[in-house]
Order: structure tokens, then sequence, then C-alpha cells
């Protein structure tokens, strides 16, 4: 039902022209992504899924819109080779999916690795009743510091470019390129 | 701009909430759904909320730009430090039993340090992005 909606969801944003209406969509895509995390007890996930993707990610597109025209251009040609692409690159990936174990199965090799020891073991070694926080920030801690290094980087990456833009156009010292 | 008075006051009424939410969401991470990302983009969330109705120059009165840029570098320095204290105490980057007398205690306490990292990291970066965008858009 809800992968359902996902679906026409994706086909309304692509079909849309308006890209005020794409972003409210995305919003949308965004909640419904939640609620599947949510009916897979990913609860973390979907907390993360609906105040990003949702939330902030909204704002920020509409806030990058208001710098650009609403509505998207149409194709000026038919576009067959990323379609084929397109279509090419998802046949493989559902073709690989025969190779993964079955949907929740309780012996994939995914629940034999190190999940039952975080599982048995997290509370008595970090006091985190939270399995999911005791992960990421203690076992897997420095995956965790690579994840904050890569926001900083984005956001350092974002400043400098629209900062540095500004200045150019408003100092008119040269082009600002 | 006088049909506007429902949001202006609404925003006033829900940004305390708003905060305290994210404040919940940050420190009850260690026993329910929660922890830095999510109670950074709640924190950035808030302000956000108040610098589209009150407005930019409104919002950077609150949170000026330098502090902003000051808190993105400083939320990753929470989390290296935490580490670079265990390294400098003979331990591993980043293993936190060296920051209390009992291991589990110290990696608690780790836990926090780092996810508090996070939390400055993340919200100062939303709000980062936020002011790049609007500030253009004038």
């Amino acid at each position: 039902m809800l992968l359902t909606l996902l679906v026409i969801v994706t086909i309304a944003i692509v079909r849309m022209r308006s890209l005020f209406g794409v972003i409210a969509l995305s919003g949308v895509y965004s909640f419904l992504m939640a609620s599947v995390l949510m009916v897979y007890d990913a609860v973390d996930v979907a907390m993360t899924e609906a105040a990003v993707g949702a939330g902030v990610s909204t704002v920020l597109l509409l806030a990058a819109l208001h710098l650009t025209k609403a509505r998207e251009y149409p194709q000026p040609r038919p576009a067959a080779i990323p379609l084929l692409v397109a279509v090419v690159v998802g046949v493989a990936l559902i073709w690989a999916t025969y190779d993964l174990p079955a949907f929740g199965i309780a012996d994939a090799p995914i629940h034999k690795h190190v999940a039952p020891h975080y599982l048995q073991n997290a509370i008595q070694e970090t006091l985190v009743g939270n399995v999911v926080s005791a992960v990421l920030a203690d076992y897997r801690g420095f995956d965790t510091f690579g994840e904050v290094i890569v926001v900083f980087t984005a956001g350092i990456g974002v400043m400098l470019l629209l900062k540095g833009r500004r200045q150019g156009r408003d100092g008119r010292e040269g082009d600002a390129r | 701009m006088r049909l506007d008075v429902v949001l202006r006051v609404g925003v006033k009424l829900i940004i305390p909430f708003m905060l305290l939410f994210g404040l919940y969401v940050q420190l009850h991470g260690d026993y329910g759904p929660g922890g830095g990302f999510q109670a950074g983009v709640i924190v950035a969330g808030a302000l956000i909320v108040y610098a589209l109705i009150f407005g930019l120059d409104e919002a950077q009165r609150v949170v000026p730009r330098r502090l902003v840029e000051f808190l993105v570098p400083l939320g990753v320095l929470i989390y290296a430090g935490t580490g670079a204290f265990a390294l400098l105490n003979g331990h591993n980057f980043l293993d936190y039993s060296v920051l209390a007398a009992h291991a589990p205690a110290g990696r608690e306490r780790g836990i926090l340090l780092v996810e508090a990292g996070v939390l400055v990291t993340v919200s100062s970066t939303m709000i980062a992005l936020f002011y790049a965008f609007s500030e253009r858009g004038r």
C-alpha cells in the first residue's frame, strides 16, 4: 500500500513541470518513505528521513527555487539513451536481488556477523539502552565521525560557493568565476 | 502584512516546544529513537521557521552568521577532540573508556560528547545552508 503510493508519487514527480509542485511532492515522498521505514521498525532512520528529507531539504529546495525559474522546460528531444541506461541498470539491479537472502529471514548473513553481539552486550558495555545509538556513536564511532566530516565539508562547500559568487557580483571586480 | 499575525503568534508559541523537542531527541537518544543528527535538524528547523516568518534579518540577529560559521567546525572539533583525548591517554582513537573510571560509564559519556558534536555541526550546517541560499535571493 505504502509502496504503491510511493510509485504514484514518483510518477507524478517525473511528469510534473511545475517545480513548486515537484518540491511539495518530494516532501510527500519523504514522509511516505519515513512511514515505510516505521513499518520496518527502523525508527531512528524514519525520524531522520522525516526531519531531513521532508523538513529541511524541502525548505532548502524552496529557497533554491526562489533563485531560479519555477517551471521546468520540456525536453527538446527524446531521451533514448538515458532511458536505455535506466532500463538496463534497473534490470541489472532486479537481477542482482535474486542473489540476496530471502526478505526478513532470520539467518541472513547480516544477522549473524556482529549484530547479535551488539544486541546482547550493548547495554552492559555502554550503558546506552538504544542499540542504534550505541552502534552509531560507539562501536562504529569512526564511521559517524566520517559522516560528520561529510556534513561539515558539504556545508563549507555550499558556503564558499554561494558566498564567493555574491561578493564577486557586489564588488564588481573582474568576472567572478 | 497584517494577516500574518496568526502565523507570527503561532510560530512564537511553537518554537520553544521545537527547541525542547530537539533537546529531548538529543538527550533521550540514549534510550529512545534519536540522536545528534535528528536533534540537529530539529533545532535548525526551529530557527528556519523563525526566519521564514519574521524574516532573515530578525533570524540573523538571534543567530548571527559569524556564530554559525564558528559552530560548524566546532562540532567536528568536539568529536575529534573526544577521539584525540583517548589517543593522548594511550588508547585508540575514539576509545571512550578513558573518560570515566569504569569503561561502560566512560563509553556512555563518550557517546554523549560525540552526539553533542554531531548536534552542533549538523544544526549549524543546516542553518548555514539556509542562510547561504536565502541571502542570495535578495
